[in-house]
């Protein structure tokens, strides 16, 4: 039996209504020992923060493992209170943030390793579909170098788009771009 | 760094999710205003799905209470408008039930209002209607919720613009490759052959998917008008790797 796929539309600009989660940014309770914080800007074509934005993230946990069926090396047991999903409306001035903890690098099923890295979803008015980008962590060079996503993106300035910069006290800092000068990369899943 | 584990030699059989080509409307739609300086320019750059792709978040009866699917109570009286209900199941594209996963939906009232501060359109809000539920599905994939049909109401977009009546609907199936955010439209809308983002789905028949069928047997006698809505998600194949020493 072969269905047809439903089409994707637009979140519209009042998702506000309905997908914000109080609990949404934390991926891992406040206070959790190691936790990071990523955060950043959503901009459009014009360089204006975008404040209608939801920003989701999906990550393995420090052990590079996911909770879930599918993961084929079998159950695993997830740190306390991590549940790998992550989900931050934008505010005012385009800003979002994930409070979470750092994901282990994962085998790749096609030889390699991939390095530690987060799927990420943005949805937006003026999105018909949702965009698809990853971040990387800047202090994980070496890893970055054999990852097998990013070794397939040519152009190195393109390439840092998916790059989180490491701050200080844990904090790295991801700016989505979604269009035009510095446009990040985007993918197709 | 921590190594990852790497995986067992042998074969191993991970799921594939199929593509979804050409479904979805292309992100550049000129004709949809607010996509002039949001859609990328860039074109994709292919993601081959590896382990965070073929998994994602199973959501479920942890973020809801079986009262969330009904979006007419909760409030002190009873909202305006046609009271509806909206049932159906959450299917692959192979036609396996998707059960046990979390649908959220948000709309606006009879009168075409959200209950949104952006929301300037001047139609009257409705103190008993707020407009936004969930559900899980069932082990079938079924889902049920109890509303109030939404109103049509009109947007910036061009001249004498009119959105067609809807519902949005969030889904998370049960990998990241499976998520998708859509409309539900209501059936014979005279507003569909001029409304930008209905028409940016390519497909004439994959936009026929977004619209929910009447259905007197879900129609409740003395109650609410019934109408039936399939969601289709991206269906999966199983993919045999040969993985050997050193990966």
């Amino acid at each position: 039996m072969s269905l047809g796929i439903s089409p994707s539309q637009t979140v519209g600009p009042f998702l506000a209504i309905g997908l914000p989660w109080p609990d949404g940014p934390f991926v891992v309770p406040l206070g959790t020992p190691d936790a990071i914080v990523i955060e950043g800007c959503v901009y459009d074509g014009a360089g204006q923060p975008v404040p209608d934005a939801l920003v989701e993230t999906w990550q393995a946990d420090p052990a590079s493992r996911f909770d879930h069926p599918d993961d084929p090396r079998g159950p695993a047991v997830p740190p306390a209170g991590f549940r790998g999903f992550g989900r931050s409306a934008t505010d005012p001035a385009g800003n979002y943030r994930i409070v979470t903890l750092r994901p282990g690098p994962l085998p790749s099923l096609d030889g390699g390793t991939e390095a530690p890295h987060l799927d990420v979803s943005v949805f937006a008015r003026g999105l018909l579909d949702r965009v698809v980008t990853r971040i990387y962590f800047s202090d994980e060079a070496e890893a970055n170098t054999a990852d097998p996503v990013l070794a397939s993106i040519a152009d190195a300035e393109r390439r840092a788009t998916l790059i989180a910069a490491a701050g200080d006290d844990r904090h790295f800092t991801f700016d989505i771009r979604l269009q035009g000068e510095n446009e990040t990369v985007f993918f197709d899943v | 760094m921590t190594a990852s584990e790497p995986l067992a030699v042998g074969e191993l059989a991970v799921p594939h999710y199929h593509s979804a080509a050409g479904v979805h409307p292309p992100l550049d739609t000129p004709a949809y205003g607010s996509s002039r300086l949001r859609a990328p320019h860039q074109p994709l750059v292919p993601l081959p799905q590896r382990l965070t792709e073929i998994t994602g978040p199973l959501l479920g009866a942890e973020r809801v209470s079986a009262s969330d699917a009904d979006l007419t109570i909760g409030h002190a009286g009873e909202p305006l408008g046609e009271r509806i209900v909206v049932c159906g199941r959450v299917l692959d594209s192979d036609g396996r039930p998707v059960p046990d996963t979390l649908i959220e939906i948000w709309q606006a009232n009879a009168s075409g209002r959200y209950a949104h501060a952006v929301d300037d359109h001047p139609a009257p809000l409705d103190p008993n209607f707020t407009g936004a539920g969930r559900c899980v599905t069932d082990s079938l994939g079924r889902y049920c919720f109890v509303t109030i049909k939404p109103g049509a109401y009109p947007w910036r977009n061009h001249h004498n613009a009119w959105r067609p009546a809807h519902i949005h609907f969030s889904l998370f199936g049960r990998a990241f490759t499976q998520r998708l955010v859509t409309q539900m439209y209501f059936p014979s809308d005279p507003l569909f052959p001029l409304d930008p983002i209905f028409n940016s789905i390519p497909d004439a028949a994959a936009r026929q998917r977004l619209i929910a069928a009447f259905d007197i047997e879900l129609t409740q006698p003395d109650w609410a008008l019934g109408y039936r809505w399939d969601i289709v998600l991206r269906g999966r194949t199983a993919t045999v790797f040969e993985t050997g020493e050193g990966m």
